[in-house]
């Protein structure tokens, strides 16, 4: 009996050491498979060619699902057009997308490199369809968290100046 | 022998089986399984209602929408009361609304809404309702549902018979039910009669804006106004006024109130009283009353002490008022959508009195008097009555029409809803109610244009219509189909506080002017933050004010520090989205408030003294999106005497 509770001792005081050994080396907090910039986004609805995450890939050629058609783009920038779009961008749009990094959504920055500037406008004017249907912008609610886009009622006039506000932001 | 005892049994079995069914449905003989009711009130998912019905809420203080045929609640606005689901009257900003003579008062007792109208007919613009309790009236706006304007009633005791429109809201009148001192002084109870007064009051409605003002009071003798109505098509530029105790007994009412074989309509000429305001023929006495004014624009309601009020006296402006005497304490006055027939409800009679307008303007024009009452002439009654409605029922309290040349009337002692002919005078059919009706409602129906497909009954009592909840039953409602010419009983639904009244309208005249929400480019709100940059926490003294923004899914700041304990804090929440149904809500831990419920491009402010220093969340309380969850912050509370420096933030930045 005596011999049992000292092993038993032994091997509490082994364990206590172990742990404090152990948590010398423990970083502040935890990590358990924290995401990285670099992964790719979740793969439930993720296709084969979606490898790149949604708001790397390039598609010029999808126009998106909405009521713009066709947009003309002039070849230079409207100046007065484009600070309207930047006034409208950063009363309705700002609180979710910082022009050039990453924050809640996706950054604007290049975004004609990446897609069409119909897209672009379908996504600001109907964005619930639009991440229901279209496979980009289901994708991209993906990578973003489930984070909605939100429908802020801007006129297709308004969404055209935001299209040019971004124009000027390469 | 066998046999026969079987025989006996089966058969008893089977009378059981029967009379049990039919205990069962309690439904008259004419209804529920003789054709296919369900369907007549099922409106498919996604589907819209045909009517709005707006229902009082009696003593919550505030009134519930309904869609009708489905009795399905679309909405409770609140009015009268606090209501901490939407922060009205716990927020900075609608505080206001609930201020009065007496200062800030939570509750009261919501009676009688009444629509706007346009030459007689409901229009959708606003929905009107009385507090009973201190008296008031409200005004709600039917494009955004909220409770637009409310103003207090001077020299009134108990705002009952209120606040029935004119043919185009030209008015809504405010009768004062209880007579009280006038004006209000210590005096002895006992020298009620003569001394007290009984106040009725015409508020303009100004036709742009919705705006009340307080035009006039006629100062009528010390009887009880109980409801009233206006005049409509020929009797346009009346109103009238049911009276009880006309004994002016001062206790022991329900036997001191009910010796008078007769009590009166009174009947007053508001034209008439336009032009003696107009020759200058009123008193302006000191009052004290509280308008309170809700600014779409500003988000802020704000109130103003009135301090006067023009008063006319009968006695001294002839052909301004008249009595038309009436059988037994009528409770409801209803006009006929013609505009001849005026019904008086006697509650404790059995018969229904109808006086012609016709007659009555030949009788005054004949001076057919019986006397007068403190310089109010009384006509002679046989004069005035156009017929009567014998035996209809025990307890009439309240009539209206269908606009097919039928009235609808309520009996509450014997709890039911009479069919009757205008003209003829004749019972035309009757259906029972669950329990103990008071009024009814017809959509349209004290219009001129009555829409008479159903008719939903109001009742007082509930007992055994529901599945119990204890000593307390919400009060119960009931939709008949009134198309046929038999009354047929469709559906049952509970009610909140109680429903007094209700009035109804087509859907198509209000839904499509409903607002989805307010455009934050005309947010005027001085403490409003239209963009995320611009948010902020300022310390003046220990006011601090946090001007914070709402999107899905986060608040910002979400993280604010240098918040000392016995600071005011005023937390301005802006809500930036811009679409249809998607409010934020804000409440912190230990905040002896309610939430914050902000409609998109609204903003709105809690108050909040810290008392205990920590560490406290804040979060939305209303699910907003999937990172509805995620919506959250903390908000650092350090010793009164710390030098924690203000900070506040949002992500890395």
């Amino acid at each position: 009996m005596k011999h049992i509770i000292k092993i038993s001792l032994l091997a509490l005081i082994f364990l206590i050491t172990s742990c404090g050994g152990e948590s010398k080396k423990e970083k502040e907090g935890f990590s358990y498979e924290q995401k990285t910039e670099k992964k790719a986004a979740p793969q439930a609805t993720a296709k084969k060619e979606s490898k790149t995450p949604a708001s790397q890939r390039v598609d010029l050629d999808n126009k998106g699902i909405g009521p713009v058609k066709s947009v003309t783009i002039s070849e230079q920038i409207n100046t007065e057009m484009a600070s309207t779009g930047e006034a409208l961008y950063k009363q309705y749009c700002m609180a979710c997308h910082k022009p050039d990094k990453k924050f809640i959504g996706p950054a604007p920055k290049a975004i004609l490199d990446r897609r069409s500037p119909e897209w672009i406008m379908n996504m600001i004017l109907n964005p619930e369809q639009m991440v229901k249907e279209d496979p980009l912008a289901k994708d991209l609610l993906v990578e973003f968290n489930g984070s909605p886009m939100a429908n802020q009622n801007l006129t297709e006039e308004q969404a055209r100046a935001v299209l040019e506000y971004f124009r000027t932001i390469k | 022998m066998k046999k026969s005892i079987k025989t006996i049994l089966c058969l008893s079995i089977g009378i059981t089986m029967f009379t049990g069914c039919k205990q069962n449905t309690q439904a008259p003989s004419n209804s529920a399984l003789a054709s296919d009711v369900a369907s007549k009130v099922y409106v498919a998912p996604g589907e819209y209602d045909e009517f709005y019905a707006f229902v009082s809420g009696g003593f919550s203080g505030q009134m519930s929408v309904y869609g009708i045929p489905s009795g399905r609640l679309l909405k409770v606005i609140p009015v009268f009361s606090q209501d901490a689901e939407k922060g009205y009257g716990y927020n900075e900003e609608t505080k206001p609304m609930l201020n009065t003579s007496f200062g800030f008062i939570p509750w009261d007792d919501a009676h009688h809404p009444e629509l706007s109208q346009t030459a007689g007919e409901t229009d959708g613009r606003w929905v009107f309702i009385n507090g009973n309790n201190t008296p008031r009236i409200a005004r709600i706006d039917l494009t955004t549902f909220e409770t637009a304007e409310i103003i207090e009633i001077p020299n009134s005791g108990g705002n009952h018979s209120s606040p029935f429109t004119t043919e185009n809201t030209e008015y809504v009148v405010a009768g004062t039910r209880f007579a009280v001192p006038y004006p209000q002084k210590d005096m002895s109870i006992k020298e009620y009669k003569g001394n007290f007064k009984g106040a009725l009051t015409f508020i303009d409605v100004e036709e742009e804006t919705g705006h009340m003002e307080v035009a006039f009071q006629v100062l009528m003798p010390g009887f009880n106004y109980d409801l009233a109505h206006s005049g409509k098509g020929k009797s346009h530029g009346w109103t009238f006024f049911t009276t009880y105790n006309t004994e002016e007994s001062n206790t022991l009412m329900e036997v001191g109130a009910s010796q008078n074989d007769k009590d009166y309509i009174a009947a007053i000429n508001w034209k008439k009283a336009e032009e003696y305001i107009e020759q200058g023929k009123f008193k302006t006495i000191p009052a004290q009353y509280a308008h309170n004014v809700y600014d779409e624009k500003t988000h802020i309601a704000t109130s103003e002490m009135k301090k006067e009020v023009r008063v006319l006296d009968p006695a001294e402006c002839p052909g301004l008022v008249y009595f038309l005497p009436t059988p037994k304490s009528p409770h409801g006055v209803d006009v006929d959508p013609t505009g001849e027939y005026i019904v008086g409800n006697g509650k404790l009679s059995a018969d229904l009195t109808v006086h012609s307008f016709s007659k009555v303007l030949a009788a005054i024009e004949n001076n057919s008097f019986d006397g007068e009452a403190y310089g109010i002439p009384i006509l002679k009654m046989d004069e005035i009555v156009a017929g009567v409605v014998e035996q209809a029922g025990l307890g009439p309290l309240h009539t209206e029409f269908d606009g097919k040349g039928n009235a609808y009337t309520t009996f509450f002692i014997s709890s039911e809803v009479v069919k009757w002919n205008v003209g003829s005078w004749e019972v035309a059919d009757r259906a029972p109610t669950y329990y103990s009706v008071g009024h009814l409602m017809i959509p349209g129906g004290d219009s001129k244009k009555p829409e008479g497909k159903y008719l939903v009954a109001l009742n007082k009592i509930t007992k055994d219509r529901y599945l119990p909840t204890g000593p307390e039953l919400n009060h119960s409602a009931q939709l008949y189909d009134i198309s046929g010419d038999k009354m047929e009983l469709l559906l049952d639904f509970p009610t909140i506080g109680e429903p007094h009244y209700a009035q109804g309208i087509s859907a198509s005249k209000v839904m499509n002017k409903s607002k989805k929400y307010y455009p934050i480019d005309e947010n005027a709100h001085p403490h409003a933050t239209k963009s995320e940059s611009d948010v902020k926490v300022v310390r003046e003294g220990n006011v601090v004010r946090i001007y914070m923004t709402a999107i899905r899914s986060h608040l910002n700041p979400d993280n604010i520090e240098g918040i000392k304990v016995g600071d005011k804090v005023y937390v301005h929440l802006t809500n930036l989205e811009q679409d249809w149904d998607v409010p934020h809500g804000f409440s912190i831990m230990g905040a002896q408030n309610a939430e914050l419920l902000v409609m998109p491009g609204q903003t709105e402010t809690l108050y909040w003294e810290p008392k205990q220093e920590g560490v406290y969340p804040f979060y939305c309380t209303d699910f907003c999106s999937a990172l509805h969850q995620e919506m959250q912050g903390y908000i650092r509370v350090s010793p009164a005497n710390a030098n924690v420096p203000l900070k506040w933030s949002m992500g890395d930045d």
